[in-house]
């Protein structure tokens, strides 16, 4: 197509995403959005300006080629939008799914100043989906022979997964240790079904497999090995990648209740146990008829819709700020309005209330209110006399957080940790205090986004490789 | 990997595998536990490592059919694989500088505290043991366990073997015979630790009891297993699964216990028909 006679679509709105109707979806575990036609995508990616110097990539943790990849599905090239995507991401099925666009490529677009922004994660999706449609023949690389050495990568959830994908096409032997019976770390246990199907996970995973990478489950490195040993069996370099897995509790009087849970243990009966399809799965979940979710956070809309879906009447969000603070992704917010979830904000809980048997039967709140900003920047919500109240629920989630796992730092000589228990690695680099030891994702920053791991692990995947040549 | 090489039946419905796992069977320590899977349905659920062989690369569990997993557990026949099996979790028990300490195991009890009695014997402390059951075909391992101990008890509910009564009888006449102890170990069902605990609290002797509670993941992660502990919040998983049975809140513990009875029980009730042939699902 000659430049001169493009015509850009100029519609200020993106191309609507198709979606299951509230009410149905609600009710079931079923993907929420149902991704562009192939003449949607190519309608939307007509609003690609195609600017000269493109703001857009430089938004994104990977540097996808954005403006490239959306000119092919313009000319109908889906095949190689895909091929270009997965030039610099290796799991465009994923973060076209559960990246925050609005905070990264999205709001560098230059059409987001007169509109919304060109629906690049849509895009994305689509370039991704489409090539699963055609073929399940992923990239598939033959391992370079002879190899260039062999590494070790600890946890398979998206920083893991990207630097051992990076290093197996620089052609190393790469070995994945996974703590659970299944690869894909958040995105099995946290992510749900219904925002992120386990099926793109189990081909984005396969993808990676493909390319020579080997995986172990049931591995719990720091227990049944650990990274002295690991170096012991001949790997010449360890990327940590084991995530923020541990859930963070509010201490508040009766959180020991049944009826109270984590957002990392309700999600993980539900995603990676499969507890919605029980007794088919013989992992429960118990949900009551009203359930409080505590938190803002894309967990807290997850943990609040997945409840809905397993049949709670019910569900709030109680959040301490107003939703301008709210960490959540804007489309998480908004499904989860539109699916009848109430937002309780600017709500603490105080404690939780249990029957004689010792069942949740309500939580006690306080009102806040926002004072000036504090260590993150937001206003500091601070107690409004006077303003207790009790929410009355069966069910109480928390989903304020979550912190790494201990057990590497603990089990590993020579590691220096941050104050919050993470792993000190260099942001360019990976590189820990320790030689031939990498780290990155929530390891390293606490919890952030999938794709922010993922370029973390690109990075480490490189340094690893400097690291590894030097050596020999 | 996995592969079950011994399969023994104990007493009705408690079953002994010897399985191959030679990772594990290295780095198993007393009061460690592992957790299994049985099919790709399945939930995880953890055990106790009840012994363990560096050497020949094997591990013990032995378990009581008592749910849908341990049931299903049990029809596997030698030569068969487990699923997955992932471990050893949790911390290994203290067992240094015990010169006398007295263990009480109740019901498969007493399969969790083999590990331990071995090796504070290979230590040098002298053992006394009660083994606690509800009727005498339910005693186990009081042979396996002889060679170890100065001396063994026995107590069933039933009088059909020993002392007629509970652990705790034997235990208190121990003490008030002038017998002391520099720690007591009490494994069993939740309510036999916390009488024991209660006791020998009176006694000031240093109690460690042994936690199994409802777990996903076994590493920290869930939280499920959260129990109080001295007024503070401690995970069974990673912090335990043993804990100072003084400081253990049992009323707790045994409420979150039951929090998926139900479940439970029509997961059980469906696979009962299902071995009877009556659902095919």
């Amino acid at each position: 197509m000659a430049e001169h006679k493009r015509k850009p679509n100029l519609a200020k709105e993106k191309v609507p995403m198709p979606e299951q109707e509230p009410g149905a979806r609600a009710r079931n575990f079923d993907e929420v959005a149902l991704g562009y036609t192939p003449e949607q995508a190519v309608e939307e990616a007509k609003r690609c300006l195609r600017c000269k110097e493109p703001r857009c990539i430089d938004g994104c943790p990977v540097n996808v080629q954005i403006p490239d990849f959306i000119r092919l599905i313009e000319e109908g090239s889906f095949l190689e939008a895909y091929k270009k995507i997965l030039e610099t991401n290796s799991l465009p099925a994923i973060c076209g799914r559960v990246c925050p666009q609005e905070n990264q490529c999205e709001k560098h677009c230059l059409r987001g100043e007169k509109g919304e922004p060109v629906a690049i994660g849509r895009l994305e999706r689509f370039a991704a989906d489409y090539a699963a449609s055609v073929s399940d023949n992923g990239p598939g690389h033959a391992r370079h022979e002879p190899i260039k050495g062999r590494v070790a990568v600890i946890g398979s959830g998206p920083a893991g997964v990207t630097c051992a994908g990076d290093l197996a096409k620089m052609g190393y032997a790469v070995t994945i240790f996974e703590a659970f019976h299944t690869p894909g770390g958040v995105l099995v246990y946290g992510i749900p079904e219904f925002r992120l199907p386990k099926g793109v996970v189990q081909r984005e995973i396969n993808n990676v497999k493909k390319l020579g990478v080997e995986i172990r489950t049931n591995m719990v490195v720091g227990k049944v090995t650990d990274i002295d040993e690991l170096f012991e069996q001949g790997y010449a370099a360890v990327f940590i990648g084991t995530g923020a897995g541990l859930p963070v509790f509010m201490r508040l009087p009766g959180e020991n209740l049944n009826g109270v849970m984590s957002a990392n243990e309700f999600l993980t009966r539900v995603n990676l146990m499969k507890a919605y399809r029980f007794p088919e799965y013989d992992t429960p979940v118990k949900v009551g008829r009203r359930v409080a979710v505590v938190g803002g956070g894309n967990v807290a809309m997850d943990a609040a819709r997945s409840a809905l879906r397993l049949g709670a009447e019910k569900v709030y969000i109680v959040y301490r700020r107003s939703e301008e603070e709210m960490p959540a992704r804007l489309e998480e917010i908004h499904h989860a309005k539109e699916e009848g979830i109430e937002f309780k904000l600017l709500t603490s809980p105080v404690r939780i209330l249990g029957d004689d048997a010792g069942w949740v039967k309500g939580m006690e709140c306080v009102e806040m209110e926002l004072g000036e900003p504090d260590a993150s920047g937001r206003r500091r919500p601070v107690v409004k006399h006077g303003s207790e109240h009790v929410i009355d629920v069966e069910t109480v989630i928390i989903a304020i957080g979550t912190t790494p796992n201990p057990l590497i730092a603990r089990t590993t000589e020579g590691l220096e940790l941050t104050n919050f228990g993470g792993i000190v690695a260099d942001e360019a680099t990976g590189r820990t205090s320790r030689p031939g030891v990498f780290a990155g994702g929530d390891i390293v920053t606490g919890s952030a986004t999938v794709i922010q791991a993922m370029g973390a692990g690109k990075k480490a995947a490189r340094a690893i490789d400097e690291y590894v040549s030097s050596k020999r | 990997m996995n592969e079950i090489i011994e399969k023994r039946v104990l007493a009705p419905a408690i079953k002994l595998f010897k399985i191959q796992n030679p990772l594990i069977a290295k780095k198993a320590r007393p009061g460690q536990f592992v957790i299994l899977r049985v099919h790709d349905k399945g939930e995880r659920i953890p055990l106790t490592v009840a012994d363990f062989d560096p050497e020949k690369g094997t591990i013990t569990l032995i378990f009581q059919e008592v749910g849908k997993t341990t049931t299903l557990l049990g029809l596997l026949e030698e030569g068969d694989r487990i699923l997955d099996l992932v471990g050893p979790l949790g911390k290994p028990t203290d067992l240094e500088n015990l010169q006398r300490v007295v263990v009480i195991g109740g019901g498969l009890g007493t399969a969790l505290v083999f590990s331990q009695v071995k090796e504070m014997h290979r230590n040098g402390a002298k053992l006394d043991v009660i083994i606690g059951a509800r009727t005498a075909e339910l005693i186990i391992l009081e042979e396996e366990i002889r060679p170890y101990c100065e001396k063994v008890f026995i107590a069933t509910d039933d009088g059909s073997k020993g002392h007629k009564g509970f652990v705790t009888d034997l235990l208190k006449r121990l003490l008030d015979e002038g017998n002391r102890y520099d720690r007591a170990i009490a494994v069993g069902p939740l309510i036999m630790m916390k009488v024991v605990s209660n006791l020998t609290k009176e006694y000031g002797l240093p109690t460690i009891v042994s936690m199994n509670p409802i777990m996903i993941d076994g590493t920290g992660m869930c939280g499920g297993c959260r129990l109080t502990v001295g007024g503070e919040t401690k995970f069974a998983c990673v912090d335990g699964p043993e804990f100072d049975g003084h400081l253990v809140d049992f009323d707790e513990v045994i409420k979150r216990t039951g929090m998926y009875r139900e479940q439970e029980k029509i997961a059980m009730d469906l696979l009962r028909a299902s071995l009877r042939g009556e659902y095919s699902g």
